[in-house]
């Protein structure tokens, strides 16, 4: 094997095919304190622990959802904050059979000499934060590498330094029991057509496995968290059966069969958006060895935000917004998405930010 | 895309399709001159054109093996040979159903510096040649690329070489409506193990999709003919089951699914062997996104050879002979194979040459 030998190997192996059960997805609830300020200060609450806390317990409470979930992204914070009862989240979640995951980037700095381009820290004293992460209950990580397209872009620089800070990165998790989620997000932004998105896309996966193979990471035992192909952000929209088509085709050429799955990131689609794109993806009768499923951050939290503005008398109608947001991915991992859930208050609402930042 | 779609694009994804079709494979009957003059030394057989000849026509008229073939690789001289009764040999074979293909490599070349490893010649001109090989009726090419195990082999320079090479060769070849079948062979020479072997052809398949990603070259249009993972040559055998479990494993892991067909060397395997280990991939009961068959030299013609030594009033045993071995082949490519084809002990020779040029 060029893959390296680890104590983890089996358990790396059986969590990752775990994470991608079909039916089931992950939730991107590992907002950085400077993040969730944004979203928090968009419907009017204070950036403070207890909301921070009392958001995310609305989450992973909600009647129905967890079943939905394989696996849900923390942030450090709220692996170690507790329920109202007192239950530790990573507790609860473990029990309805919700792996705990962990975001251990350091976030993004510019790469001197670029357009713009950057590249991600965080691998300083990885291998100990990996170790304490897992036995906090994390069992799996994720590190956000992120490229955009322009004129020149992605540079060849900045496609090797971002693979290779994710090939870094994925085999110090596995040598610490946290099976790593690869995400090379190539931004949106941009009036590029579908197909220079779907060209990028596979330049930067193959760049991305030989990384991989480089590292000796044991593929079984990772997940991918890419964008889906679509066009640039200001260019014209396409069917969600383009976006399939082109999305799985790249990922066909590039992503060996060894990954057992792949769970898309939402970028900035609408929550209806992503679910359907999902679900046609799901439909597509074509060779797909690697199960296809969701990642959603802001798409499968916006309408529930919204719903709960802050208030405890919202908490319920806000949990049947997430709730409806669940079951309508987890029906889409399965292609049997009718388009038919109840759309929330911004469910259909870009969520597209230029030059977003985390 | 960022794969080259010239104006063959749809050809070559039929044509690599069709020759992927389960329960068919590819005889390699492309010994150049030279190669073939050390084959009928063996059996008392003068090495002139029309005893080459009269070989190659006896394996293309043997009743019953064309079902068995999608393709037949040549070398160059017989893409221009007919039958005894004044037939083309490519109009033979295309008519029924077998597609003609051609080697195109010129050889291997020491690279200096290195212990003893190579590189493969044929770049010059090569898109000339193959608009005339497409014309002549060829619409497959084939390049062998070769590298072996050491202490320290093979090294960086030599894996960039060959997978580079091999990518050039690629893209040309489809710019000129041939389907190029990649081989980068990892010789068997040597007292590793089989887990010595696994990590190196990971690692050689990873660096050979990274060069064909960087070259543009288009996987749908392309297959794919790799050496089993398998012990060294020194080393104590496997069962076939050990072998299938490993080379699946590592296809796995660097084959991307859009690539239709992944069809074996034989390498320095008896008949029997080969067909052995390739009946047990297609058992193996695990997710494959490529069909699993064979490109055989030695392992379809050894008994063959022997039963015909040069004699007409042995052609239709020897016929019989080689349509043993296609059918077992065949069969194997279903997983159906039950062993046992030929009673015949040249079956279960080895045909291992230790340092094995063609």
């Amino acid at each position: 094997m060029s893959c390296f030998t680890t104590k983890f190997a089996d358990e790396l192996i059986a969590n990752a095919a775990y994470i991608g059960t079909p039916g089931k997805g992950i939730l991107a609830a590992d907002e950085s304190t400077g993040t969730i300020g944004k979203r928090l200060a968009s419907i009017n609450v204070e950036n403070v622990e207890s909301n921070r806390r009392a958001l995310r317990e609305l989450l992973f409470t909600t009647p129905g959802a967890l079943p939905c979930l394989s696996g849900v992204i923390l942030f450090e914070e709220t692996l170690y904050q507790k329920s109202s009862n007192g239950t530790p989240f990573v507790d609860m979640l473990k029990s309805a059979g919700v792996l705990p995951g962990i975001k251990v980037d350091k976030g993004t700095v510019e790469l001197a000499g670029t357009n713009g381009e950057t590249t991600t820290q965080g691998l300083d004293g990885l291998g100990d934060r990996c170790k304490k992460y897992y036995e906090a209950g994390a069992r799996f990580a994720k590190w956000r590498a992120v490229l955009k397209i322009g004129e020149n872009e992605p540079s060849e620089l900045a496609i090797h330094e971002n693979a290779y800070g994710l090939a870094r990165y994925a085999v110090i998790c596995q040598e610490n029991g946290l099976v790593p989620i690869v995400e090379p997000e190539i931004l949106v932004d941009g009036s590029h057509d579908i197909h220079k998105c779907a060209a990028v896309t596979e330049r930067v996966l193959a760049a991305c496995y030989k990384a991989l193979s480089d590292h000796h990471v044991l593929l079984e035992g990772t997940l991918l968290k890419p964008n889906m192909v679509t066009p640039g952000s200001e260019s014209a929209k396409v069917a969600p059966e383009v976006i399939a088509e082109h999305t799985v085709r790249a990922l066909q050429r590039t992503v060996p069969a060894a990954v057992p799955a792949i769970v898309f990131l939402s970028g900035g689609q609408s929550e209806e958006e992503a679910t359907r794109n999902l679900n046609a993806m799901n439909q597509l009768k074509t060779k797909k060895p690697w199960s296809l499923s969701f990642s959603f951050g802001r798409a499968l939290q916006q309408s529930t935000l919204k719903t709960w503005g802050g208030k405890e008398e919202n908490v319920k109608k806000a949990q049947e917004a997430f709730l409806v947001r669940c079951k309508a991915n987890s029906e889409a991992t399965l292609g049997a998405y009718k388009g038919d859930a109840k759309l929330g208050e911004g469910a259909a609402e870009s969520l597209h930010v230029k030059d977003y930042k985390y | 895309m960022s794969a080259f779609v010239g104006k063959y694009a749809d050809e070559l994804i039929k044509t690599a399709k069709y020759i992927a079709t389960p329960g068919k494979g590819i005889l390699a009957a492309d010994e150049s001159t030279g190669t073939i003059g050390k084959r009928f030394a063996s059996i008392n057989v003068e090495n002139v054109e029309s005893n080459r000849q009269a070989l190659r026509e006896l394996l293309f008229t043997s009743p019953g093996a064309f079902p068995c073939l999608s393709g037949v690789i040549l070398f160059e001289e017989t893409l221009y040979q007919k039958t005894s009764d004044g037939k083309p040999f490519v109009d033979l074979l295309m008519e029924n159903g077998v597609i003609p293909g051609i080697k195109v490599d010129k050889g291997v070349v020491d690279l200096a510096g290195t212990n003893g490893e190579t590189t493969t010649q044929g770049l010059d001109s090569l898109g000339a040649r193959c608009q005339e090989y497409y014309k002549a009726g060829a619409r497959f090419a084939k390049w062998r690329a070769v590298l072996k195990i050491g202490a320290t082999e093979p090294s960086e320079l030599s894996i960039q070489e060959n997978a580079k090479g091999l990518a050039r060769y690629a893209i040309i070849c489809q710019e000129n409506g041939l389907v190029p079948i990649v081989e980068p062979e990892v010789l068997t020479d040597g007292s590793h193990d089989i887990k010595k072997c696994a990590a190196v052809t990971e690692t050689v398949l990873a660096a050979v999709y990274k060069a064909l990603n960087d070259h543009h070259v288009l996987l749908e249009g392309t297959l794919l003919k790799p050496n089993m993972v398998t012990p060294g040559s020194d080393s104590p055998k496997v069962a076939a089951e050990v072998i299938a479990e490993y080379t699946v494993t590592a296809l796995r892991r660097t084959v991307p699914p859009a690539v239709p067909g992944i069809v074996f060397l034989s390498g320095g395997q008896s008949e029997e062997e080969a067909t052995l280990n390739l009946n047990a991939m297609n058992k193996l009961d695990v997710l494959k996104p490529w069909t699993l068959t064979f490109s055989f030299g030695r392992a379809l013609q050894q008994s063959t050879l022997k039963a015909w030594a040069g004699k007409t009033e042995n052609v239709a045993k020897a016929q019989a002979t080689f349509l043993i071995r296609c059918k077992g082949n065949s069969d194997a490519t279903l997983g159906k194979y039950t062993g046992g084809a030929s009673g015949d002990s040249a079956a279960s020779e080895s045909l291992y040459e230790k340092g094995y040029k063609y």
